[in-house]
């Protein structure tokens, strides 16, 4: 779960206020907005990554404002994948299960259902130079997805990819979700992929956020 | 079309000199441009080839081996190569923090601490040799000054606080071009500040590391005025490369000087060659 409460955040001229929200347990939520609404903003502040100036943010009904972002333990796909350019597709996937140092047989079984999941298996001693727009998405979700979180924050995730990619994308998240159970916040500007994902929908606006639940 | 958008089309044809089907500007010929600009460039890399292919001219192979064979000169290389290198391990090793925190880090005072690190770039490096030699005449400086000045470490010192600031130069560079996203998502995926920079950012850093020490060693290298005022130059204790060309001139042994300086150019050649191997794209210094 996922509660934002009189959230405000302010970078330079920008500035977001009392901004409060709420999604449950295994809901999979989509939050739209025009390009510079703050979007973003919120994720990162959610995920420990933007200082706020006021509110509170409480995840599984505990307050983790003064967390930081490891503490957090949430999955975030920033819009621009930011893979780790040096590491292979393998070592992107098993990164925060190395951080927690698991066991390398349990990192490798971990991989391999990842890889399943997310049909990366042919891509997994590539480094992510050479991957394309839909391949490097596949892998920014599968690293965010090693840890098992409950949460996952996914910004922007279809944007510059082609119809077709696109469509496996939100066939692909859908299932993730349905087979993960976990609680998702997505950011969009495209109604499309809330029609298709969204269990409830947010949509900012003015500084405002108004949510409607799915009927 | 509207009487307003005739009106607007005739006005805009006004601008434009009111006729359309006025013939075009006469065609002249980009040549003389492209050429003056080609024979200015032309003059230089001539001079600068002609300049190398004088030296190799001047005396045949064997004299310059004659002159590497003597043992002075032998010993100002080997403490080339080693302080040269010291220099540049001493130079990334304070390059990288500083570069990072630089880089990522807004404070008060950034702007002032800034200037500050590129004062050695800017500074005669005479004057660089002559404030080291001022300030060891202070504690705590002065309790180290005879294990410091006119010995190796002054050397090693001179060479460090020039090179140091071309390696922080091109470190924040570097830094500045990496993407913090990563950093930042490395940190999502449980990582402290430090495990983030080691597993993520500096593996990234790592051709600007490159950069970074081949200009540290190249600068060091050519170090000259700050070596002769604070470490002297002592045969077979603080004689470098370059005051080895200085003593030889002086001797009148122009053929040893030769020799020296046709090694600082093959080192020169290499450098550049490692630099644009690995490239120095963006380091804004070659």
């Amino acid at each position: 779960m996922i509660a934002v409460q009189n959230l405000s955040l302010r970078q330079g001229a920008f500035a977001l206020e009392q901004i409060s929200f709420e999604i449950l347990p295994g809901e999979y939520a989509v939050l739209m907005g025009r390009t510079g609404s703050g979007k973003t903003s919120i994720l990162e502040a959610i995920c420990g990554l933007r200082p706020i100036s006021g509110g509170q943010i409480r995840l599984a009904d505990r307050d983790v404002t003064a967390w930081k972002p490891a503490q957090r333990g949430i999955g975030y796909v920033p819009q621009d994948r930011s893979l780790f350019s040096t590491l292979t597709v393998r070592a992107n996937l098993a990164f925060a299960l190395e951080v927690r140092r698991w066991k390398r047989a349990e990192i490798d079984r971990r991989v391999d259902e990842l890889a399943e999941l997310l049909g990366l298996g042919a891509l997994l001693e590539r480094l992510p130079g050479g991957l394309s727009g839909g391949e490097a998405q596949r892998v920014a979700l599968g690293r965010a997805l090693a840890m098992r979180p409950s949460l996952m924050l996914l910004d922007e995730p279809l944007t510059a990819l082609d119809q077709e990619t696109r469509e496996e994308m939100l066939e692909l998240l859908a299932n993730v979700h349905r087979q993960t159970g976990l609680t998702a916040l997505h950011v969009t500007h495209h109604p499309g992929d809330a029609d298709r994902l969204a269990d409830r929908r947010f949509v900012l606006q003015n500084g405002t956020i108004a949510s409607t639940l799915r009927t | 079309m509207s009487s307003a958008q005739r009106g607007m089309a005739s006005s805009s044809d006004a601008r434009s000199g009111g006729d359309a089907t006025a013939s075009p500007p006469p065609r002249k010929s980009d040549a003389p441009f492209y050429w003056s600009f080609a024979i200015l460039g032309a003059v230089y890399g001539m001079l600068l080839l002609a300049m190398l292919a004088a030296d190799l001219l001047y005396a045949a192979p064997s004299e310059w081996l004659q002159a590497l064979r003597d043992p002075e000169i032998r010993a100002s290389i080997w403490l080339s190569l080693l302080s040269c290198t010291l220099t540049t391990v001493l130079s990334l090793w304070v390059a990288v923090p500083i570069g990072y925190l630089m880089s990522r880090i807004p404070f008060r005072g950034k702007n002032l601490l800034d200037a500050l690190l590129d004062i050695p770039i800017v500074l005669p490096p005479l004057v660089i040799g002559v404030s080291l030699l001022i300030l060891f005449r202070y504690p705590p400086f002065r309790w180290l000054n005879r294990y410091v000045v006119f010995e190796i470490p002054a050397v090693i010192l001179s060479q460090f606080m020039v090179a140091c600031a071309f390696a922080v130069r091109t470190m924040r560079v570097t830094f500045d071009q990496i993407s913090p996203r990563a950093e930042q998502v490395a940190l999502t995926l449980g990582c402290t500040r430090s495990q983030a920079f080691w597993r993520v950012v500096f593996p990234e850093a790592r051709r600007g590391l490159l950069t970074a020490g081949t200009l540290a060693w190249a600068r060091s290298l050519g170090e000259f005025g700050p070596i002769l005022i604070f470490a002297g130059a002592t045969p077979f204790r603080t004689e470098v490369l370059s005051t080895t060309i200085f003593l030889q001139m002086q001797a009148g042994n122009l053929k040893a000087a030769l020799a020296v300086s046709l090694l600082m150019i093959l080192a020169a050649v290499a450098v550049l060659t490692i630099a644009r191997l690995f490239g120095l794209k963006g380091s804004g210094l070659i």
